[in-house]
């Protein structure tokens, strides 16, 4: 393999990391409150057909990628009102919102399947971007670096910051961090609101750069394997991110194996990969040797109540 | 004055009935708002989408046909469910029911005989089980959680069932299109109505429903499960398995969601081709909660979420509202059922400021 194809290798990996990598950290924010939302994917879905349509229409991406974050954001509020107002069963309720989602997201796609947009646009890095060879690793869409300036913004903020002191208690432990007087229920809805716009993002990523088209259900279950980056990345940034260009690389492994014909695989078995990756992943921080040495919030997934 | 909320002692077990009616009210109230607001007749979309499949032979025998699945895997997942099993994969082990009873009738296609149809279907409820198996496994051997392995083996079943479509089992006489041969008249489920696609297996779902009411009920197996839903350290206390559990009800809930695949490709469908479920597996979910889980309550809610389907295909044809309508509208239903249960567990009182310390 030459020196070249690696690079294109690694450029892949990292469009296809990306939207992986966005919806992860977003949803390890709100898991990090001590909530439990299952509906990634049908934000995903929902953000990627609303970018999708703003940018068909006006041409515009900037304005296609807030909508987007928006659309998950407002999804993530239905979720956030049933869970947190109306307490109910967090799991259900992440369930109802990826089959509201995905529905929602083929009836707002209805009219836009197989239009072309083009992509996002590349921003070189200067400098860097000028360098032989890995140069092309610097001149990517803006996507792809605020994936990477979130984590470390995430991590800062999770670790050195007051705010994510509180949020890290709420998700700990709700009633001290109640008791001290932090507004649980509020906190935690921010999060889940922040949740809810980085799946948007991640699925406008998918849906205005990676493969700029809408196709129904065309996330393919990259929010499920979001979440299981969440648990993989034991809740912690920058392990999220390695998760993620973990599951982008044997994505595009994949893709490469099908495309090259090197192997007398059948495309579907090689499509099974990402899938079959996250299970064996699942298992092996589960227990064995590579067992995560942290666990989950104590709160994950437990309704609060406020005592009156 | 405001509104106060208090948490009630018992959760009112007369709203736990009444609360899913009233969700299926408001949710045909705002999916109706939903048609208008989409630049459809509200009138005209309601009637096609929720009333006209109840008119006629043809609505009212599809409503079982497609309830059948529904109610199946509703059933079975219910016992998860009630568990605290999260068996979120039943739309994986249903497809890999409908291959592997499907492979059986394609296996046997030139033989005939009255064994065969009963073959297929243990296949097909062995197919199910064997993939709801792997997350059963590995929930109790390495305490992985069983939602996030049982949807990924989702996609691999789908992926599986292509595979073999477009590959080996692909009818070598049928011009190249991705699809199997048809299974002969021994491979197929019977037909209960002339002129309608209301088939046997319709019987078997209803029969397997009232059996596992019965389990659910009268059984200590019903019981455990019940009670390791309920607290597992009581049930630990108490000397019930956990694994057992866990074992058991994913393993009936695939078997269950396997036949209910086999149903299909040997019912309404006759042959195996790409795509031979609408989502079954996952709208079985809404079916189970809106039923309540409890077997018999599972029974009208399966109806109604058939409705969805028939009604979303109905509405596409008389007053062309887009077919994706329907999982919005079954995404609603879940979501007000999920809200209204909030009325259950505590009581809505208007109350003067003045008397409102609590």
């Amino acid at each position: 393999m030459s020196a070249e194809m690696l690079v294109s290798l690694l450029l892949t990996t990292m469009t296809a990391a990306t939207p992986l990598l966005l919806a992860a950290l977003g949803e390890l924010v709100v898991e990090r409150a001590g909530v439990l939302n299952l509906g990634v994917e049908g934000m995903m879905l929902t953000g990627a057909v609303s970018g999708f349509a703003i940018m068909s229409l006006t041409g515009n991406p900037a304005l296609a990628i807030l909508t987007a974050v928006a659309a998950g954001a407002l999804l993530a509020a239905i979720f956030g009102f049933l869970v947190l107002s109306l307490m109910s069963n967090q799991v259900a309720t992440g369930l109802a919102l990826t089959i509201f989602g995905t529905g929602l997201s083929a009836l707002i796609g209805t009219g836009f399947t197989g239009r072309p947009v083009p992509g996002l646009a590349k921003l070189p890095v200067p400098v860097l971007s000028a360098i032989p060879l890995v140069g092309r690793l610097f001149d990517q869409d803006a996507l792809v670096y605020l994936a990477i300036v979130a984590v470390a913004a995430i991590a800062w903020f999770l670790k050195s910051t007051r705010g994510g002191l509180v949020l890290r208690a709420v998700g700990e432990a709700d009633l001290s961090a109640h008791s001290i007087g932090y507004p649980v229920l509020r906190i935690r809805f921010l999060a889940i609101l922040f949740g809810g716009a980085m799946a948007g993002l991640g699925g406008a990523y998918l849906s205005l750069a990676y493969t700029p088209m809408w196709v129904e259900n065309m996330t393919a279950g990259r929010g499920w394997i979001a979440l299981a980056i969440v648990v993989f990345a034991a809740w912690r940034p920058w392990r999220a991110a390695g998760g993620a260009y973990l599951f982008g690389g044997i994505t595009v492994l994949q893709l490469y194996l099908q495309g090259s014909g090197l192997l007398p695989i059948p495309p579907q078995l090689l499509s099974m990969l990402p899938y079959l990756g996250t299970i064996l992943v699942l298992t092996l921080i589960s227990s064995g040797p590579f067992r995560a040495r942290f666990s989950p919030p104590a709160c994950l997934g437990k309704p609060f109540r406020p005592p009156t | 004055m405001r509104i106060l909320v208090e948490p009630r002692r018992q959760p009112s077990r007369r709203l736990w009935t009444l609360t899913p009616i009233l969700a299926l009210v408001l949710t045909m109230a705002i999916a109706t708002a939903l048609f208008a607001a989409l630049g459809y007749d509200a009138a005209d979309s309601f009637m096609a989408f929720f009333v006209s499949p109840l008119t006629d032979l043809t609505g009212l025998t599809e409503l079982a046909v497609k309830g059948a699945p529904l109610l199946m895997i509703a059933a079975g997942l219910a016992m998860a469910f009630r568990a605290g099993v999260s068996n979120i994969g039943a739309e994986g082990q249903l497809i890999m029911g409908a291959v592997a009873g499907g492979g059986v009738a394609l296996a046997f296609w030139e033989q005939s005989g009255p064994w065969i149809l009963p073959l297929m279907a243990l296949a097909g409820i062995g197919g199910g089980m064997a993939w709801a198996a792997i997350p059963a496994f590995l929930r109790v051997r390495f305490a992985v959680s069983e939602i996030l392995t049982s949807l990924m083996l989702t996609y691999v079943a789908d992926l599986f069932l292509n595979l073999l479509v477009y590959g080996p089992w692909r009818d070598p006489d049928g011009m190249n299109f991705p699809q199997s041969r048809l299974f002969n008249d021994d491979e197929t489920l019977g037909i209960l109505v002339d002129g309608t696609r209301l088939h046997t297996g319709t019987l078997v779902a209803l029969v397997l429903a009232l059996a596992v009411w019965v389990v659910m009920t009268r059984s200590l197996l019903g019981f455990r499960i019940r009670t390791v839903g309920a607290s597992a350290a009581a049930a630990r206390y108490a000397g019930f398995g956990n694994d057992r559990v866990i074992w058991f009800t994913l393993l009936a809930s695939g078997g269950l969601a396997g036949l209910a695949g086999l149903f299909e490709v040997a019912g309404p469908i006759g042959q195996i081709i790409p795509q031979i479920t609408p989502g079954y597996g996952f709208t079985a979910i809404i079916v189970a909660f809106l039923g309540r889980l409890h077997p018999l309550g599972i029974v009208p809610a399966a109806l109604v979420v058939a409705l969805s389907y028939i009604g979303g295909e109905n509405a596409q044809v008389l007053v062309g509202l887009p077919k994706a309508v329907t999982g919005v509208v079954q995404g609603l239903l879940l979501f007000i059922l999920l809200a209204s249960d909030f009325l259950v567990r505590y009581r809505l009182r208007l109350a003067r400021r003045a008397g409102a310390a609590a």
